[in-house]
């Protein structure tokens, strides 16, 4: 018999006792419903997972340093070190930028401040921010805004620092305040040339041509931060107040570096960073990029390791959900071994019929599967649509319980096409696989036997 | 009768069932042959074995010793889908009870063959239409079984028998759930067919008087075996069928 006149009939039949298959076909929903809303759920998770993580910018980014430079304590002493050693410097900025999915390349701008406002002096940490910053989890729960430009006088202020300054921390947006930071001054050999004083001559040239002075910079407080940025690796560590990133370059601030630095370029004098941060499009460009840099002479540190061991946990996670969500599938399996059963005892002579008109066995057996198909195509289509909605009234329910907590609503589940069409899929098979006896067992009906039944 | 003009030929046929610890012979021993264009009738009193013999010969059983030859084609030696191929393309077969499948109506019930037979969905209406009005159910094609009588449902079931165009039609008890009226009909219709198409026809009654007003040859069976063999003749009997058609007229 041909296939469509082989689906005509199958549906035809589940037509005709249309209350017990519908019933059958709802229970394969039903196990396709838990199935789906189990792992959407996982997969939901995993997204929402792995969007904060990606938006913290711990896992889109790669850390770099000189080599035989440690991401901290004292540098290596050895020789060969020193022979590999590589400035990460203006140059080299320049050199990660024009890498392939490279977003941003910035270096980590830290230094050491007094802030003076309302006549009181206070010590803390500056931190220059990049522009990709504006969209990170991090500045989410900010008080005012984000900083109008990349290049704008313009502080945010963290919580417990704002606290100090004023007992009404929010009420510090709009106000100015004065940094003191010590900058440091690169003399130009002219510039030494032209130094009147011999003893000062001799010092500047002893040192390289590194001086520092001191500096004051006015900043309006645009924004109060609740959450601690700093937080975590690679994140915006021991920052309490936060300036642009370009407008703390400009300030040329002396760092923690600055003495290494000068120590190993044998006290040039040029500028280089302690550490630079290469931030890609995606955390999948983490690899590619960080090797592309460590091929160019630098050492590189990424979170790529933690990502792995995150997806395995999602994956074991998925599997139990999968296994847990499969169990109402199996149990419709048997309804549909059930129904197709009884329909073979109710429709014995129907068989006997189409044997004695030239049916094959391949024939009774075939439309005896295409009818546990249709069945489970039908279940496994409606099971996807009742899952999905099974998993929006989780995250409506989540959304109202997190709001009634002050809390942004997440939407934690999610249906991705390929969970779909897997689901109905694996309906269908698990639906053919149930129909296996009960098809066999009208195949193998005797024809004269089959006519006999009344 | 000649050896090339034979189309079924049993030989030494048995089929045995076995119940318990009993063995039961429901066909014993029987050789047979039927001609091309053969009206014949088994007859016998209920467990005579002539439904048993009807079904060996329709390829719906095999036998359990002998063989079954149809134009020298041992039926025994094919496999079970050569078998119901056997059934689909060279058989029709009526039932006592019509056994019209009761979700259909006529009109796919007629169509089912055609459909197993993978024939062309073009053609298929066509000749649904020509089967059904050769019966003279055209106007019926639309109805389920259930709403159609007893005689117009045997009529679709031969309808049925007839679309595939087969070489021998096997009718088991077609007039045992009909009054005798519309068992005469019936029969007369099995013999315009006959006329008409040249057909081979094996009938399995009891009724003595309608085997010989119809059938052109009478087998009668007693306790499986073979116990009677006569033979009208074509003439004869086509002089008869004439007569039939007048009188139910």
């Amino acid at each position: 018999m041909k296939g469509r006149d082989l689906a005509e009939l199958a549906v035809r039949n589940l037509r005709e006792a249309i209350l017990r298959n519908s019933l059958t076909t709802l229970g394969v929903a039903v196990g396709v419903a838990s199935l789906v809303a189990m792992l959407s759920l996982g997969v939901g998770l995993q997204t929402l997972a792995s969007q904060r993580l990606t938006k913290s910018g711990l896992f889109d980014a790669v850390f770099v340093t000189s080599r035989g430079m440690r991401m901290s304590g004292p540098p290596q002493e050895n020789s060969a070190a020193r022979e590999d050693y590589k400035p990460l410097d203006a140059q080299a900025r320049a050199a990660f930028a024009t890498l392939q999915n490279v977003v941003e390349v910035y270096p980590q701008v830290r230094f050491l401040t007094e802030v003076r406002y309302a006549g009181n002096t206070y010590s803390t940490n500056v931190l220059g921010l990049p522009e990709s910053s504006r969209t990170m989890s991090a500045f989410d729960g900010i008080t005012g805004k984000y900083f109008s430009s990349p290049a704008a006088d313009e502080a945010i202020l963290q919580m417990d620092f704002a606290k100090q300054l004023s007992q009404s921390p929010l009420s510090l947006v709009g106000q100015e305040l004065t940094l003191r930071y010590a900058e440091r001054h690169t003399a130009s050999p002219e510039e030494i040339a032209k130094e009147k004083d011999i003893d000062a001559q001799l010092d500047e040239m002893m040192s390289g041509g590194i001086s520092i002075v001191s500096r004051e910079k006015k900043l309006r407080v645009v924004g109060i931060t609740e959450s601690d940025p700093s937080a975590g690796i690679g994140g915006f560590g021991g920052g309490r107040v936060f300036v642009p990133l370009q407008v703390a370059e400009q300030l040329h601030p002396a760092q923690a570096n600055d003495v290494q630095e000068f120590v190993r370029g044998g006290g040039s004098g040029k500028s280089s960073y302690g550490a630079l941060t290469v931030r890609v499009k995606s955390p999948k460009d983490v690899l590619r990029v960080e090797e592309a840099i460590k091929k160019m002479g630098f050492q590189t540190f990424s979170l790529l390791d933690a990502t792995r061991s995150l997806r395995l946990v999602f994956t074991v996670f998925d599997l139990f959900l999968g296994l847990f969500g499969s169990l109402a599938l199996t149990v419709a399996s048997l309804g549909i071994i059930n129904t197709l059963v009884m329909a073979i005892l109710e429709r014995r002579r129907e068989i006997g019929v189409l044997k004695a008109l030239g049916a094959t066995d391949g024939d009774v057996r075939s439309l005896f599967f295409a009818e546990a198909g249709a069945m489970g195509l039908f279940g496994g289509i409606f099971g996807v649509l009742l899952g999905w909605l099974i998993g929006q009234a989780l995250t409506l329910g989540t959304t109202i319980y997190l709001r009634r907590q002050d809390l942004p609503g997440v939407k934690i589940s999610y249906v991705p096409w390929w969970l779909a069409l897997t689901a109905v899929v694996f309906a269908v098979v698990v639906s053919l696989v149930a129909g296996l006896y009960p098809a066999g067992r009208a195949a193998r009906l005797n024809p004269v036997e089959a006519l006999r039944y009344e | 009768m000649t050896a090339t003009s034979t189309l079924i030929h049993a030989e030494n046929v048995s089929r045995h069932y076995r119940l318990g610890e009993t063995l039961i012979p429901a066909v014993n021993d029987i050789s047979l042959e039927i001609a091309t264009g053969e009206f014949v009738a088994l007859l016998g009193s209920s467990g005579s074995g002539k439904s048993t013999l009807l079904n060996l010969l329709a390829g719906l059983d095999r036998p359990t010793s002998g063989a079954i030859h149809f134009r020298g084609q041992n039926l025994l030696a094919l496999a079970p889908e050569d078998l119901a191929h056997y059934r689909r393309d060279t058989v029709g077969m009526v039932f006592q009870s019509f056994n019209l499948l009761p979700r259909m109506t006529l009109q796919e019930n007629v169509e089912l063959p055609l459909r197993l037979a993978e024939i062309q969905r073009t053609e298929r209406d066509g000749r649904v239409a020509q089967a059904l009005d050769r019966v003279g159910l055209g106007a019926r094609r639309n109805h389920r079984p259930s709403e159609l009588s007893g005689g117009e449902q045997q009529r679709g079931a031969l309808a049925r028998a007839l679309v595939n165009r087969p070489t021998i039609l096997f009718a088991d008890e077609p007039t045992g759930n009909l009054d005798s009226v519309t068992g005469e009909q019936i029969l007369v219709l099995l013999g315009e067919i006959q006329a008409a198409l040249g057909m081979t026809i094996v009938m399995v009654t009891h009724e003595r008087p309608l085997a010989e007003r119809f059938a052109n040859r009478i087998v009668t069976l007693q306790d499986g075996r073979l116990v009677g063999d006569g033979t009208r003749g074509l003439q004869a009997h086509e002089n008869r069928a004439t007569e039939n058609t007048e009188r139910v007229r």
